[in-house]
């Protein structure tokens, strides 16, 4: 038999056979490839189909939307408590911030939000400028607003701040405070100067080994202490000082993560060029150390705004805080009030946190296309 | 024990909606080397990855050794103790020594004493060359040494037919040598070889018959010198104008 | 001048402009701003603490405590010390931690390994449980479950008996073992069974070695940790008896009570940590290259031992050092328990410090108990790191 052969005429390309490609072929291979995996298929769907119903049936079916306290709300079988929500939210969002100053809050936001979205899109220029603004300018502005006593603006107590202003607060002074010190930890645990190198090391570890729930208690009851008598830090004060230092330790691991992966080859580029060792440092590393590690910087952004709600238990009162405040009010007493507090809190904190982390996603999927440049 | 180590008949095989593999008609006979070669995406690597069942095909038939390959699991376990396989990228187990590499399957799968399974894998790193080595791990070796234990690793388990994806494809240019070497060791022992590459002085060397694949089918097929010397489709003309310069 | 003396004499002064003299300076300087720092700090702190009649040193914790707390595994009343307190809420944070860790690695574990599934909706399914679970806080989480177990639980009165165990808003009622005079041969059965498993799975690697065959014996040697125990405490007369709650009108006397906050942090601990187990363990199973499974596959290695001999050990030092991350997360975590009122390390030591105004002692206390367990941690990963690395070149 002879083994030579020549193809005379293609082969036609065909589609695949039915039920193996396309719809037909998707849902056998994903979902129904055994007994087994269907069996599966049919369980989860059921207990997805009936989660997803339960919460639609309490959230919108039963729902009672209008009323006006809580004798709306106990009627029997009833499902979310709107009305308790439609009262409350704005105590929600600016805690007892009198309603008059109210603008103050909402045009700091505004300001914020505006200084931070061209920060955010990749293509905008002037990025220096805008971080500057943003880390330096804003919070001086945003805290005469809030605070006021300046420009003929009514003295507000930070007591009286409340909700998700104060998470932002927190959240927002936390990341400012902690970029800068975190980015000099860092540096410092890379020196080779060894009494530099051990403090950054002591200093990291220890805030990074100890619980945020003791930091906050010590920021509240020891900072007193270490303060001369006459001196003294309001509550909501100590509580950014002690999320700050907490967040600063890491921070400096991320920002060591940036400079690890920053190559060595930038450093001594930079330095046959003639540049200081600090120059080189400032003017090459970090820049490039600081763009890898956004998405590491996004995380514990994230991580603080989760960890603000923590601020309950040096009774100061953020979102969470005050929404669970909002739960003793006996004009809403009944049985579905804390569900749907809860509820909504944690819808809020989800569309947050989610959108935040996407972003992050994002940023890390445009290094890796920029091939870390 | 029969005559065609293995047959492919009509067989297609799809990616998703990509017709990967056009009506492959093969038969390979005990003891024959086959080298196929042809441009990337031609399926080269999908068909010889059918045979031991990394790839499922579609339609058609696939019989390896007398065993048809189906979804029967006990088929292709059968199948896969008789087939070997080189991969392009070694795939050599990293937490193992090297000697344990060799051993893993004759211990687990053929139930082997630990002691007959490390002298099977002395004899088969010896037969390689390396024997020194036995006691190293993958990450201390050179390209070509990773490669000689996995076929010596694929040994083993003592197969009757032996599969080579691309074997010196990711090897430095001095290393490609002592591979092939070990290659044609192997093939003048009279061993069942379906050897996918481009390395064609090893084709012409061993090869029994040689074939063109492209666009998923096989276009021509031919003893070496028949095809190096006389081309008949155009198709593969140009692909070794390409790669004989 | 010779060219010698002066490339000497030059490059002695430029040594004054050295990193090296510059570094020396800037150290100095660190520490004598840090000192100054400290001994200001401690004038302030001396002056408060004086002003407010405290006086600083561990003495306080000898102090009667006067405070019930609401669970402890170790005896504790009111009449007991501060310290004996401290030590009550230390235990209480080692129980829930230690539960939670292996209950948050068991979800974990099927989790990551349901996000790996080829199928479609197990795999979305827990996509989804993991950015729901991370993308709320932990505070809140914690509430609602304090609030799902809480509600729908009786009265005491009218509590759900099965057996001797009662599920009320008190919490699980179970009776509570009281061990005697001997039971601590217990221990002694623990580790004779700890021995015979060691030996049985020796003796069984020897026969797969002489003969190729392997014989399962994982049933065997759980079986093992199970009987021995109890044959050594049936050998010295069973000294184990149960102390039986008895219902009343509004709580139980005697036997032990699981509290519903301890119940509440447990499931929020292990559900939060169980997301972040799961992400570890999936980057950890597809850290291990395609090609490893199929060339365990070429070789005939069916898909379980393909798994157990070839992708799991190289996953696992992938997943190692992120895991013992999330315990020491797990465990410093579990100080939210003050905001439910289960009485853990800080939550007692909050109580003490509202007393006593020790402020600084009890947050001394406080950060040695978690640093010892930050450190030990990651010596423990450091140690595992080095022994597993793999060998290269």
């Amino acid at each position: 038999m002879s083994i030579a052969y020549v193809r005379e005429r293609d082969a036609p390309l065909r589609p695949p056979p039915a039920g193996t490609a396309g719809a037909l072929g998707w849902l056998r291979e994903n979902l129904f490839s055994s007994l087994g995996n269907s069996l599966l298929t049919v369980l989860l769907a059921l207990v997805i189909g009936y989660l997803g119903w339960s919460v639609l049936d309490w959230a919108v079916l039963r729902g009672v939307w209008t009323g006006v306290d809580r004798a709306a709300c106990a009627i029997d079988n009833a499902g979310a408590c709107w009305p308790f929500v439609w009262e409350k939210f704005p105590q929600w969002i600016f805690g007892f911030y009198p309603i008059a100053e109210r603008w103050r809050p909402v045009t700091a936001f505004l300001i914020g939000a505006a200084a931070l979205v061209p920060m955010l899109m990749p293509g905008v220029g002037a990025k220096k400028w805008n971080a500057l603004f943003l880390l330096v300018v804003y919070p001086v502005i945003a805290f005469e607003l809030l605070a006021g006593g300046l420009f003929g603006l009514s003295e507000v107590e930070t007591t009286s701040w409340g909700g998700l202003t104060v998470t932002l607060v927190v959240a927002i002074t936390g990341i400012v405070f902690s970029l800068p010190l975190g980015i000099l930890l860092a540096l410092g645990r890379q020196s080779e100067l060894p009494i530099i190198r051990s403090a950054s090391i002591a200093f990291i570890e220890l805030w990074r080994g100890v619980p945020l729930v003791t930091v906050l208690f010590m920021a509240s009851v020891m900072l007193p202490l270490f303060l001369p008598n006459g001196v003294s830090l309001d509550k909501l004060m100590r509580a950014i000082v002690g999320l700050s230092l907490f967040a600063s330790a890491y921070m400096a691991e991320a920002v060591r993560g940036g400079l690890q992966a920053v190559a060595k080859g930038q450093t001594e580029a930079g330095l046959a060029l003639g540049l200081s060792r600090w120059q080189t440092t400032r003017k090459i590393v970090l820049p490039q150390a600081l763009r890898i590690s956004i998405p590491n910087i996004v995380g514990i952004f994230i991580g603080l705004f989760k960890d603000t709600t923590l601020v309950l238990v040096v009774s100061i009162y953020d979102f969470l805080g005050i929404i669970n405040a909002g739960l003793q009010d006996s004009k809403w007493a009944a049985p579905q009030t804390a569900n749907t507090g809860y509820f909504v809190a944690a819808l809020v904190y989800f569309i947050f946190c989610f959108a935040m982390s996407r972003y992050a996603l994002f940023t890390e999927r445009r290094l890796e296309q920029m091939g870390r440049r | 024990m029969p005559q065609t180590a293995v047959q492919f008949i009509g067989v297609n095989k799809w990616f998703g909606s990509f017709h990967v593999l056009r009506d492959i008609n093969l038969d390979v006979a005990q003891g024959e080397r086959i080298v196929i070669c042809g441009p990337s995406g031609s399926g080269k690597s999908t068909l010889i990855r059918c045979i031991n069942r990394l790839e499922q095909h579609q339609e058609g038939r696939i019989i390896v050794d007398g065993i048809e390959i189906n979804d029967d699991v006990k088929a292709i376990e059968e199948v896969r103790r008789d087939v070997g396989m080189v991969f392009q990228h070694f795939n050599l187990f990293p937490h193992l020594t090297v000697l344990e590499n060799c051993t893993l399957a004759p211990i687990w799968v053929r139930k082997m004493p630990k002691r007959e399974a490390d002298a099977l894998a002395m004899k088969f790193l010896e037969r390689v060359r390396i024997p020194e080595q036995a006691h190293k791990y993958p990450g201390q070796l050179s390209g070509g040494q990773q490669q000689r234990v996995a076929i010596a690793r694929a040994l083993c388990m003592t197969p009757k037919i032996m599969l080579f994806d691309e074997p010196t494809s990711a090897l430095d240019p001095e290393m490609v040598k002592e591979v092939l070497d070990t290659m044609v060791t192997l093939a003048s022992e009279g061993m069942t070889m379906l050897v996918v590459t481009h390395e064609m002085g090893f084709a012409r060397q061993v090869a029994d018959r040689v074939i063109f694949m492209d666009q998923g089918q096989i276009v021509e097929m031919n003893a070496p010198e028949a095809f190096f010397g006389n081309p008949r489709n155009e198709r593969t003309r140009l692909f070794l104008s390409q790669i004989l310069r | 001048m010779s060219f010698e003396a002066t490339a000497r004499r030059q490059s002695r002064s430029s040594i004054w402009n050295s990193g090296r003299l510059r570094g020396i300076a800037l150290q100095g300087l660190l520490v004598l701003g840090l000192a100054a720092l400290f001994y200001d700090l401690a004038l302030n702190t001396a002056a408060n603490m004086a002003s407010r009649h405290i006086v600083s040193g561990f003495d306080f914790l000898w102090r009667k405590a006067g405070f019930e707390v609401s669970f402890s595994l170790i005896p504790y009343s009111g009449e007991d010390n501060y310290a004996r307190a401290l030590m009550a809420g230390f235990f209480n944070t080692l129980l829930v931690s230690v539960i939670g860790i292996v209950l948050a690695s068991l979800l974990g574990l099927v989790i990551g390994l349901m996000r790996l599934s080829r199928n479609w909706l197990a795999s979305h399914i827990a996509a989804g449980y993991i950015e729901l679970v991370r993308n709320i806080p932990l505070l809140l989480q914690l509430f609602i479950w304090y609030r799902l177990v809480l509600t729908p639980l009786p009265q005491a009165a009218d509590a759900i008996t099965v057996g001797s165990a009662s599920l009320s808003n008190k919490g699980l009622t179970l009776p509570a073992p009281i061990f005697g005079h001997d039971a601590w041969m217990v221990w002694v059965g623990f580790l004779v069974a700890a021995v015979a498993s060691w030996m049985l799975s020796r003796w069984r690697r020897r026969q797969q070695e002489a003969t190729g065959k392997s014989m399962p014996t994982g049933v065997l040697s759980v079986l093992l940790f199970v009987a021995f125990p109890l044959l050594f405490l049936a050998a010295v007369g069973w000294p184990v008896s149960f102390d039986y709650p008895v219902k009343g009108n509004f709580g139980f006397s005697g036997g032990m009570t699981l509290v519903p906050e301890f119940m509440a942090l447990l499931l929020a601990l292990s559900i939060y940590t169980a997301a972040f187990i799961a992400e570890a363990v999936r980057a950890g199973i597809m850290a291990v290259s395609k090609g490893q499974s199929e060339a365990a596959a070429a070789l005939g290695l069916k898909p379980g031992l393909a798994m157990r001999l070839v992708v799991l050990p190289q996953a696992l030092r992938v997943i190692i050092p992120p895991l013992t991350s999330q315990y020491l997360n797990l465990t410093k975590n579990s100080s939210l328990a003050v905001a439910i009122g289960y009485p853990d390390l800080v939550s007692t030591g909050g109580t003490i410090l509202g007393q006593t105004g020790q402020a600084i002692e009890v947050v001394t206390i406080w950060m040695v108990v978690y640093l010892s367990l930050s450190l030990l941690t990651s010596g423990f990963m450091n140690w595992f790191n080095a022994r597993h690395r793999l060998v290269g070149r």
